[in-house]
């Protein structure tokens, strides 16, 4: 793979300049930290959410603690201050790696990351006081939405330059799938938070609200998802893709259909119908096409069994391709025009949403943390126990929840065309609630396990051998002495 | 297919592009026509006539009105009402958990009225639309009338006294509080945000003639059903 071969860093080639490193270890290593305090955050809002939808408010209302506000709270700070934040250690660590080159600079990085944080803080403030803008899953005060395009540009910069830069004549797949997710991150986020706010009214900005929760999905997270999977298996498996074709074949039906279906978020909706069948149709497409990527990755695995039980960042990265497997096959569904009579404004909506972004990518970004968080301290996971107790706590609660909350999603939907009173789809719903409040417990439970762990393995002792100084030239260390499980 | 330039510009620009007019540009154009878009609606134009909702609510609430709208219901209160009243909408996020879409299946159109059309989004209230993904609580886009002020003071107060069941939480600080240090508040008097939700609410269908017409009746039901397999979008004139 072309990693391996473009890790020698042409700064410093010349005599009397300057050895500077490829890698900013702190960049990776701060961005990962922000990720899992906003992480941190962004659940016990969830968690929070899910008991005040069982009638409990926690000793009186508070207006900021408003129930409203918190799952708001809860859908942004995962998107933007989570799942982001991630995604930029991941890059830090990965683009230099794969073109030899550094990134633009690292006063920058450093800049972009209080910057971020600064924007992600005031974001999770203005939430909280009532501040949101209409758009779903953008609620992000208006005042903020051109700071924020502002840092997405500066990212796009930051990245660009050693991709442009590198002297490879072709591009690593990871890095197929970066060029493009900088430039729709931006356009995106333009198209989403300022086209419906302030230029079209109505049905016509309906139909760009839905590309706006949908691209937010398909041309940011999943990009940067599947980025880090093509970079990050092969690395730990020791062993080329499977399939060079089918990688293209994966990155280009993406790039071509996923852009394509905002519009099945509001099917039988006042959008003009040719709109809503076309997004129906290339959902289908891109779900085919999705298959072919899944299984690259399969195939990829096949031979080296033993890695789910030795390796916990292959054991995320397989369980998040299986749940991916499993929301394609659904979406696939799920986007037809019969289902959407019952499943649309159901918990089944929830329950794919959370497998998505849950189980899959922040499975994912899980991966990442357990190979690179020793590599950024220098100190061996503290605890493999945690690690595995998270593993378990966070899958099992997951996928229970998913398959909770679309059985609500059912229940609810059936209800509602057999025109019961408004009540009984509520009552019906309180034992799944209470189920979900459970889970989310759990899961809640797996992360303070994590995160502990993290801290205790920043702290400790057990050191790991990496020679600081070269940390930013070393080749990846593909022992993985920390993954092994319990 | 390889080089940064070519993924850049076709994957990047060209289908983002490509995407953008299809999904968005073209379903758009429909809505830029004369036609329809000479109904478009300012919010001053909309609050024209306050309704009666509105004028009662300053009857009921005068003291609250000379607070919050210098005592008057006239279209310039009502018209600040309706801004404000969307602002907490969206600021509470009301519309996560109550959509602003009746659709034409699912027993919608029984429960709620008329299936959604889009002259009624054209206006300067929906920047953006509150269709909303999730219905914990009903729709709202056929709510004007339903209830009456009182109903709606009271169930911002706190929802399960006139809807036991009801999960929504409460909003006191819709209210003026008799005594600040003490939850208890006997004169339930809406303040400023409160006022404005109840007319935003109240306004929510409005220009329906007859908003009740398809609601809850036997024969309502019996045409729900019927919707459920032969209505298409477009067959809105059904209904007119």
């Amino acid at each position: 793979m072309s990693a391996a071969s473009s890790l020698t860093p042409n700064i410093g080639s010349r005599p009397g300049e300057v050895r500077l490193p490829l890698v900013s270890n702190g960049l990776v290593k701060w961005h990962i930290a922000a990720s899992y305090f906003w992480l941190t955050i962004a659940l016990l809002a969830g968690l929070l959410y899910s008991t005040q939808l069982l009638q409990n408010y926690h000793g009186g209302n508070s207006e900021i603690m408003s129930p409203g506000r918190v799952r708001m709270v809860h859908t942004n700070l995962i998107a933007f201050a989570f799942l982001t934040n991630g995604f930029l250690g991941m890059l830090y660590w990965v683009v230099p790696r794969l073109t030899g080159q550094r990134v633009l600079s690292h006063k920058l990085g450093w800049l972009i990351f209080a910057v971020w944080q600064a924007l992600m803080l005031a974001m999770w403030i203005g939430l909280h006081l009532g501040e949101a803008q209409a758009v779903e899953w953008g609620e992000t005060p208006v005042w903020l939405d051109p700071l924020i395009v502002v840092g997405a540009a500066l990212v796009s910069i930051q990245f660009y330059t050693p991709i442009i830069r590198s002297r490879e004549r072709s591009m690593y797949v990871s890095l197929w799938y970066f060029s493009a997710a900088f430039v729709w991150l931006a356009l995106t986020y333009i198209m989403g938070n300022f086209f419906p706010e302030y230029i079209v009214p109505g049905a016509a900005a309906g139909a760009m609200l839905g590309l706006y929760i949908h691209d937010l999905v398909g041309l940011w997270v999943t990009p940067m998802g599947w980025g880090l999977m093509y970079f990050f298996v092969p690395v730990i498996l020791k062993k080329p893709v499977w399939s060079h074709a089918l990688s293209l074949v994966g990155f280009w039906g993406l790039a071509f259909f996923y852009p394509l279906q905002g519009v099945h978020h509001f099917l039988w909706s006042p959008i003009p119908m040719f709109a809503q069948y076309g997004a129906v149709i290339s959902t289908i497409a891109v779900e085919i096409v999705v298959t072919t990527v899944i299984i690259n990755f399969y195939m990829t695995w096949r031979g080296s069994e033993s890695s789910l039980k030795n390796s916990m960042a292959i054991r995320w990265f397989w369980v998040g391709a299986l749940f991916y497997f499993i929301t394609c096959l659904q979406c696939a569904f799920q986007v037809t025009l019969t289902f959407q009579t019952i499943i649309h404004f159901t918990d089944w909506v929830v329950g794919h949403a959370h497998l998505v972004m849950f189980g899959v990518f922040t499975f994912w970004l899980y991966g990442v943390l357990i190979h690179l968080w020793p590599k950024l301290t220098g100190r061996e996971w503290w605890s493999r126990k945690l690690n595995s107790w998270h593993f378990w706590l966070t899958a099992s609660g997951l996928f229970l929840m998913f398959l909770d909350l679309t059985t609500a999603g059912l229940v609810q939907g059936f209800l509602w065309r057999a025109l019961a009173p408004w009540d009984e789809s509520v009552i019906a719903s309180y034992p799944f609630w209470y189920f979900r409040a459970l889970l989310g417990t759990a899961i809640v439970i797996g992360h303070v396990a994590l995160v502990v762990n993290m801290i205790m393995t920043a702290a400790g002792a057990k050191k790991l051998h990496v020679d600081e100084d070269y940390a930013g030239y070393e080749e990846v260390d593909t022992e993985e002495p920390a993954a092994v499980a319990g | 297919m390889e080089r940064f330039g070519f993924v850049f510009l076709v994957a990047g620009l060209g289908f983002f592009i490509l995407a953008f007019v299809v999904s968005a540009w073209l379903p758009w154009l429909p809505f830029t026509e004369e036609e329809f878009s000479k109904g478009y609606q300012t919010v001053a134009q909309i609050a024209k006539n306050p309704p009666l909702e509105f004028v009662e609510l300053r009857e009921q609430y005068p003291e609250a009105f000379e607070k919050a709208f210098a005592g008057k219901s006239d279209s310039e209160a009502f018209a600040e009402a309706l801004v404000v009243g969307r602002k907490v909408y969206v600021g509470e996020a009301c519309w996560h958990c109550h959509s602003q879409q009746v659709r034409p299946v699912g027993g919608d159109e029984a429960r709620f009225g008329r299936v959604s059309y889009p002259e009624e989004y054209n206006n300067e209230l929906n920047y953006p639309p509150l269709w909303g993904t999730r219905r914990i609580g009903p729709d709202l886009i056929r709510q004007a009338g339903l209830k009456s002020n009182d109903w709606h003071v009271a169930h911002f107060w706190n929802p399960p006294d006139v809807s036991p069941t009801s999960v929504m939480p409460r909003y006191p600080w819709f209210f003026e509080a008799d005594d600040p240090k003490t939850p208890v508040n006997e004169s339930l008097m809406p303040n400023k945000k409160g006022l404005s939700i109840i007319a935003y609410v109240q306004w929510l269908g409005s220009w329906q003639t007859n908003p009740r017409e398809t609601l809850h009746g036997i024969d309502a039901i019996e045409r729900a059903y019927q919707s459920v397999e032969l209505s298409r979008f477009g067959s809105k004139k059904r209904r007119s």
